[in-house]
């Protein structure tokens, strides 16, 4: 094992851990935000650098500091590296440009999205971002295309974490998915438009940190919200069958796959939990599921109905 | 007038074939290495002669080989990196037209010291008709046993080969050429593990410019002592320089490292001076990625001394008054010429060709251009200026790969030498579309 400093906080990790991975073994607000990076999909990471973080010294060995900022979620600890992420104006305001930078070509569309209120977007602007934009310029613009009969594809709300691709990469089988063109003009796209026939493409939608990638059967039906998720389980034979139904009263609205509080998909017996299609988009019957129970939702706050209702809790239309 | 080490005889007629080239002395490093040296022994010269990457970062090119990673059973690779794409720079496609088997004959050679079989030349794909020399000299050096099995009978195989690429500038950064080389997006790969330990499918891959590979063959005739006593402290050796812009003789040169840049500019057996009886205004010494001078600053530094065209010369006084030696893509600019409109210039260039993998680049230089194009056609703001500044903060030192800098640095360089120029572009927007704004004021004494 090997010692490491994050924001004062002395942690032991095993040889080869990950900046990020080691904070997320400490946990608590000293982990620094991630969009592109997915423990769960090896070979993401790097491309957003919202998880910067300046190493103000490299190891026991060499102390001497790093001298630009490292991307946490790709740069391994080493033995007595002290980090700073929290505690660094450097990193807080380097931070807050990445944000800035996702946001200029973002159309800030949240009223009309479906991410809304479970978006790692609106978390981090709500973190980092400034109530103005200095963006006076025309904003990229794609028209929205279906990626096969039960995915919508925004490509304006996209800040390209390549997440998806990396799900069409390691989860399908045939790839047909990847990023055409280049710089600002890079998008998401099918060779070209092709729809994406595999059982676990849905899975693309559950990896979107924003609402990029949504969910056609529940497009518009409901504020995130204003549903009740809860565990459920069902016999699969091509997935786990261990899900998260978002019900409200006794109709299931969506099923996502159980997510940690990083947004990430829960590795359940050892193994990745994702969801096939079939369990995601044509299984809303009450009757299809085994519901065990609530589902603890601690991340985004605006779900987590505990925080919004004591806040709220006059208003007894936000409980349900 | 400067020894010439690399392009001495490009100008003799048919030196692009094997016969004439080797009646030329062609091919003696091969001999001499794979005759009588070790591989070690030619990184020992290498690393002797004190030469530096000559694509525009100046990493000891010895040093970088002495980090490949050499574990047993495991394929090791050159790749020469002739994506020269940078703006200004033209130096390696001179080169590899006029002299393919000078290339060839320093891949031989370095693939020997560093052990590759396999070695291979990416080339930008607008080069296509110097990838059509290059195909042929490779031809003929096979013909003529250099290439192949059991070169001069050591016992040595090497293939090489040459391969395009699609034309994007993005792939001459080193990890994103692997990439394309693999046959995959060219997108950059984080770093590290870099490419001495993991490059090319896997595999230990060294990666050089053409001309530092070019250089690897005076180096092994003459012996590394003897290139180092050419140029001046840590910058050794001959270094070619690809002249353009508003100068009476603009073209490739090869110079001696510590020739001033005065004597470079002005001087007979260089550019000869500034065209048609005009005034230096400005100048970007290494390629359109590095910091741009102004007058005052090119031919002296800040400290008053000779401006020599060296790594440290050009570097003297940082980024505050000073710039980098970079690839060689000397510009020059008149007084007649718009700083902005050259700035707004080379930032469409870096936003056309980002990658857009990482954030801070994709959007950060979408941007800049388009500030800056509303700052050239008249619709800029004084708070513009400011916000350029703060992007460029912002996207510096914050990407995966060197792309970022490169498209900030001349931003950043540009506001802080010309700021009088991009602010009288906003207050007289009418009269900035009708002339230019000149000569800029040296500062006072200090």
């Amino acid at each position: 094992m090997i010692k490491v400093t994050i924001d004062d906080v002395e942690i032991e990790v095993a040889p080869g851990t990950t900046i990020l991975n080691a904070a997320r073994q400490a946990g608590g607000d000293l982990v620094p935000p991630a969009m592109c990076y997915y423990s769960k999909l090896p070979g993401t990471g790097g491309k957003c650098r919202t998880c910067l973080v300046e190493v103000a010294a490299g190891s026991t060995a060499d102390p001497r500091p790093m001298p630009k900022l490292v991307a946490s979620c790709s740069t391994t600890v080493m033995d007595g590296m002290v980090v700073k992420n929290k505690t660094s104006e450097r990193v807080q305001t380097n931070r807050g440009g990445v944000v800035e930078f996702l946001l200029v070509n973002h159309p800030l569309d949240c009223p009309v999205c479906d991410q809304a209120g479970e978006c790692h977007l609106q978390d981090l602007g709500y973190e980092h971002g400034s109530a103005k934009t200095r963006y006076r310029e025309e904003r990229r613009t794609f028209s929205p295309i279906d990626i096969g009969n039960k995915i919508k594809l925004h490509m304006n709300r996209c800040i390209l974490c390549y997440r998806c691709v990396a799900v069409a990469n390691q989860l399908t089988d045939k790839r047909v998915h990847g990023v055409l063109h280049r710089g600002e003009h890079a998008e998401i796209s099918t060779y070209i438009e092709n729809a994406i026939d595999n059982d676990f493409s849905g899975n693309m939608i559950d990896v979107c940190p924003v609402g990029a990638l949504t969910d056609k059967t529940f497009r518009f039906k409901s504020r995130v919200w204003f549903l009740k998720p809860y565990e459920a389980e069902c016999a699969c034979t091509k997935c786990s069958g261990k899900a998260v139904v978002w019900m409200f009263g006794n109709e299931i609205f969506r099923v996502t796959a159980r997510k940690d509080k990083y947004g990430e998909v829960e590795t359940i017996e050892d193994k990745t939990a994702w969801i096939c299609n079939d369990c995601r988009f044509d299984k809303k019957d009450p009757s299809n599921w085994n519901l065990i129970g609530p589902r603890k939702i601690d991340r985004h706050s605006v779900i987590s109905q505990g925080k919004y209702a004591t806040k709220n809790d006059n208003n007894p239309k936000l409980l349900h | 007038m400067s020894r010439k080490l690399l392009i001495e005889h490009a100008e003799v007629p048919g030196i692009a074939s094997y016969e004439t080239y080797r009646k030329h002395g062609g091919y003696a490093s091969v001999e001499k290495a794979l005759k009588t040296m070790s591989p070690d022994d030619v990184v020992e010269e290498v690393k002797k002669s004190g030469l530096r990457g000559r694509g525009g970062a100046g990493f000891p090119t010895g040093m970088k080989w002495s980090f490949l990673a050499k574990p047993e059973g495991v394929e090791r690779h050159l790749v020469c990196n002739a994506d020269e794409s940078e703006p200004g720079t033209f130096k390696d496609r001179y080169l590899m037209e006029k002299l393919p088997h000078l290339l060839i004959e320093g891949m031989i050679t370095s693939s020997y010291a560093l052990g590759a079989r396999r070695s291979f030349i990416y080339i930008r794909g607008e080069f296509m008709y110097v990838l059509r020399i290059l195909e042929k000299a490779i031809a003929e050096a096979y013909a003529n046993g250099m290439l192949g099995k059991n070169i001069l009978g050591s016992g040595y195989d090497l293939d090489l080969v040459v391969t395009p690429g699609g034309g994007a500038y993005i792939c001459g950064e080193e990890t994103a050429l692997l990439e394309s080389l693999e046959g995959k997006r060219g997108n950059p790969r984080m770093k590290p593990p870099f490419p001495a330990v993991k490059g090319l499918w896997g595999n230990p891959t060294v990666v050089n410019n053409v001309e530092s590979i070019a250089a690897v063959v005076p180096i092994v005739n003459e012996g590394g002592e003897a290139y180092a006593k050419i140029g001046i402290e840590r910058s050794t050796g001959t270094k070619l320089i690809s002249a353009s812009g508003n100068l009476v003789r603009p073209g490739v040169y090869e110079i001696e490292l510590g020739l001033s840049v005065e004597e470079f500019i002005y001087g007979d057996n260089y550019c000869r001076g500034i065209a048609n009886g005009k005034k230096l205004k400005a100048c970007i010494p290494g390629g359109s990625s590095v910091p741009i001078l102004p007058h005052y600053l090119v031919t002296k530094t800040a400290a008053g001394t000779d401006r020599l065209m060296t790594y440290e010369s050009l570097a003297d006084g940082g980024f505050a008054s000073g710039s980098m030696l970079g690839s060689g893509g000397f510009i020059v600019f008149d007084e007649d010429q718009c700083i902005v409109r050259n700035t707004w210039n080379f930032a469409r260039f870096y936003a056309h060709e980002s990658c857009g993998q990482c954030s801070p680049c994709r959007e950060g230089t979408g941007w800049m251009e388009k500030v800056l194009y509303r700052l050239e056609h008249g619709t800029g703001t004084l708070e513009d200026i400011s916000l350029l500044e703060e992007i460029n903060k912002k996207i510096e030192g914050n990407t995966i790969c060197p792309l970022g800098d490169a498209a900030a640095w001349p931003v950043a360089a540009a506001i802080r030498h010309f700021r009088d120029e991009f602010e009288w572009h906003v207050k007289s927007p009418q009269e900035a579309q009708t002339r230019n704004y000149g000569l800029i004021q040296a500062p006072l004494e200090a």
